[in-house]
């Protein structure tokens, strides 16, 4: 099949960038997007042109490095599915498709397609994870987890933090990825020990980095190529609630510091 | 004081206050429809009701100054958020598709807008009678009579009508969205939450509009 790309090029973090059409010829139907873009680039290198840059890493659908808004959808027009997992058999021979990077202004544009996520590494370590000590681990069953509780923390554990779902957000909001790094941990005993001050330090770091707020309208939760449910929105909010009353204020100069 | 900035100062927490003083305007809301729809009962009846508030005296200001701050959190709440998110996305997408938004929920800022400067005229028609020569020759007591000369302008009519669609519009997405910003999502209750919201809507709109569309049919006089 034969396709117009328009791509999103940018030389760098500080200049401007512009739509520029790309054709893409007989493009197999069997090939991965990413492939496309592959053959694309080697195209271009023959020309002599710059190849077009894009993030990608595992091709397996699960590192959450590949990206890209197709076609005004972020990981493009197959439910539930990375870039790297969609085929070009979603389109169609003559069709015109739109490659643009993730557009959050705490997600700016480094060159092309591929954007600065460092504002979900510092999210994350803001607060989602457990401390846990160092020494021989204790029995598997000591800890009982219930069946239902086990399954929905790893509803929201299968997160893999690409940013789908700040780029589909019409506010730019990552909250669906925030909230999945709460619920996973908020719902197991082992992120008991620290869950108030981790939703406080998660939410308060979302917004240093300069993102908008949830308006409850779920283009989240349609990108998502793991399905995570806007349910564990829903839940952060409730955890956020329960910190905000319960946390109390840091205090200077205590204890071992 | 930390709770305070937990709350008004995070999007989140502030999302909270906006759901609930929105719940707390839409209980307004339903309370005026169930006023208004005395109408329908006759001159009498509708000026005994209308009446029966004014005779509350010192109660009915503070309801009234307790619902205008309850209005100017969710305003001004809901203002800044929305610039929040506005500075959040710079640089717009060249092709941008929209896959599970509603078109209710994609207008909240216009239809709120809408409804602000709606009240601003509401309130100079029928409760400080500056709008309108028609209203304003009727006595202050009878104001079933203003009713009847204010919407008999199918100017003014049509302004409500669409008013209202606005409310109907902005309480279809806001009412259920509430319950998601206060954390309030489960398999039991969502039946409930998500319904709720297009229900007070249809609800809202067919109960205000029939008025007007009933005064300039003439079935009510």
């Amino acid at each position: 099949m034969d396709l117009t790309l328009h791509v999103w090029r940018q030389k760098n973090s500080k200049s401007d960038g512009h739509m520029e059409i790309v054709e893409a010829k007989d493009v197999s139907e069997h090939s991965s997007f990413l492939e496309m873009l592959d053959v694309v680039n080697e195209n271009l290198l023959g020309q002599g042109k710059e190849p077009i840059a894009f993030d990608h890493d595992c091709r397996e659908g699960i590192c959450g490095a590949c990206s890209l808004v197709i076609n005004g959808e972020p990981h493009g027009p197959e439910y539930g599915t990375t870039t790297c997992q969609l085929h070009m058999r979603s389109f169609k021979s003559g069709q015109h498709v739109y490659i643009e990077p993730w557009r959050a202004r705490a997600l700016p544009v480094l060159k092309d397609l591929i954007v600065d996520r460092t504002s979900f590494d510092r999210i994350q370590q803001a607060g989602g994870f457990v401390s846990s000590n160092t020494g021989s681990p204790q029995d598997a069953n000591a800890l009982p987890i219930p069946k239902p509780d086990a399954d929905k923390a790893f509803d929201a554990a299968v997160c893999i933090g690409c940013g789908a779902c700040a780029a589909a957000c019409k506010n730019a909001s990552p909250m669906l990825f925030v909230a999945a790094k709460v619920s996973q941990l908020a719902i197991l005993p082992q992120g008991k020990p620290e869950r108030e001050r981790r939703v406080l330090a998660m939410v308060d770091q979302m917004k240093k980095e300069g993102f908008g707020n949830c308006t409850n309208q779920y283009e989240c939760e349609a990108a998502c190529p793991k399905e995570i449910s806007v349910e564990h929105i829903a839940r952060m909010n409730r955890e956020y609630f329960r910190a905000a009353i319960l946390e109390e204020p840091e205090k200077q100069g205590h204890g071992g510091d | 004081m930390a709770l305070c900035d937990r709350i008004i100062g995070n999007g989140v927490g502030a999302k909270a206050v906006v759901a609930i003083t929105g719940l707390m305007l839409t209980g307004f809301v339903m309370a005026h429809l169930s006023g208004n729809l005395l109408v329908f009962a006759g001159p009498e009846a509708f000026n005994k009701y209308a009446a029966g508030l004014k005779s509350l005296g010192g109660i009915l200001w503070v309801a009234r100054l307790g619902l205008l701050g309850i209005f100017i959190l969710h305003l001004g709440l809901a203002i800044r958020l929305n610039l929040e998110n506005k500075a959040a996305r710079p640089q717009k997408y060249v092709n941008e598709a929209t896959m599970e938004a509603t078109f209710a929920s994609r207008y909240m800022v216009q239809t709120g807008l809408l409804l602000f400067a709606f009240i601003i005229y509401h309130l100079a028609h029928y409760t400080f009678r500056v709008a309108s020569d028609d209203v304003n020759a009727v006595p202050a007591e009878d104001v079933y009579g203003m009713v009847i000369a204010g919407f008999s302008n199918p100017i003014v009519s049509g302004f409500y009508v669409l008013a209202m669609a606005a409310l109907a519009m902005h309480l279809k997405h806001g009412v259920s969205s509430a319950f998601q910003s206060l954390g309030i999502y489960h398999p039991n209750l969502n039946v409930v939450t998500q319904k709720l919201g297009p229900i007070i809507a249809a609800i809202v709109f067919v109960g205000f509009a029939s008025i007007p569309v009933s005064v300039l049919m003439g079935c009510i006089k």
